[in-house]
């Protein structure tokens, strides 16, 4: 199941409007990403907790068994 | 989630200090991130339980649902979830996985987990 870069960033932005997102196609196929997400909405919390967050906006379009979430290296820093 | 999952997934995390679910096995993981953990793992000398996932469909299904994390692997120690392979290998560069192994009281080597800070910086 192939998504585009800006179709993660999109989904993302909607969870957190003030994140600094960087997204990189990491194998250039559409599959398999790279993200760094800088939010405010991490502080307090435990990096699973964080995951989690992310995990909860991309709800839908990357989970289950025909999902990639798997391929997706997930990076999350505090703003 | 049903009960008798639970209760299997809720055994095998007391019974051993350090386990992961994965997909095959520590000796032959047959998936790169589930290969990941399990080779930091067996390079910091860590005495794990591995669980491999793809013999057990209730398991495979029943750990996400557990966690509440949607991806397969999933490290525990002592009881808690530490996270998948992203946090497992951000924690080992920076050192929280030492840390969280000495204060869990599981036994590492040193040498190994300086040696691959090294060696991947």
């Amino acid at each position: 199941m192939a998504i585009s870069a800006e179709k993660i960033r999109d989904l993302i932005k909607k969870s957190f409007p003030q994140a600094d997102i960087e997204i990189v196609d990491t194998a250039g196929d559409s599959n398999h990403y790279s993200a760094i997400i800088t939010a405010q909405e991490f502080r307090g919390k435990s990096r699973v907790e964080q995951h989690k967050l992310v995990y909860k906006a991309l709800e839908g379009a990357m989970d289950g068994s025909n999902g990639i979430l798997h391929a997706l290296a997930l990076q999350t820093k505090i703003k | 989630m049903n009960e008798v999952v639970k209760t299997k997934i809720e055994t095998i995390i007391n019974d051993h200090d350090v386990v992961l679910f994965m997909k095959g096995t520590s000796k032959m993981p047959q998936c790169g991130f589930s290969s990941r953990v399990a080779g930091i793992l067996n390079y910091l000398e860590v005495n794990f339980k591995d669980v491999n996932v793809l013999e057990d469909d209730e398991i495979r299904q029943g750990i996400k649902d557990f966690s509440d994390w949607p991806t397969i692997p999933q490290l525990y120690v002592k009881n808690a979830f530490i996270g998948g392979s992203d946090i497992i290998t951000e924690m080992t560069m920076s050192g929280e996985l030492d840390q969280l192994l000495k204060e869990k009281q599981v036994s590492f080597s040193q040498d190994a987990a300086t040696k691959i800070r090294e060696e991947n910086s």
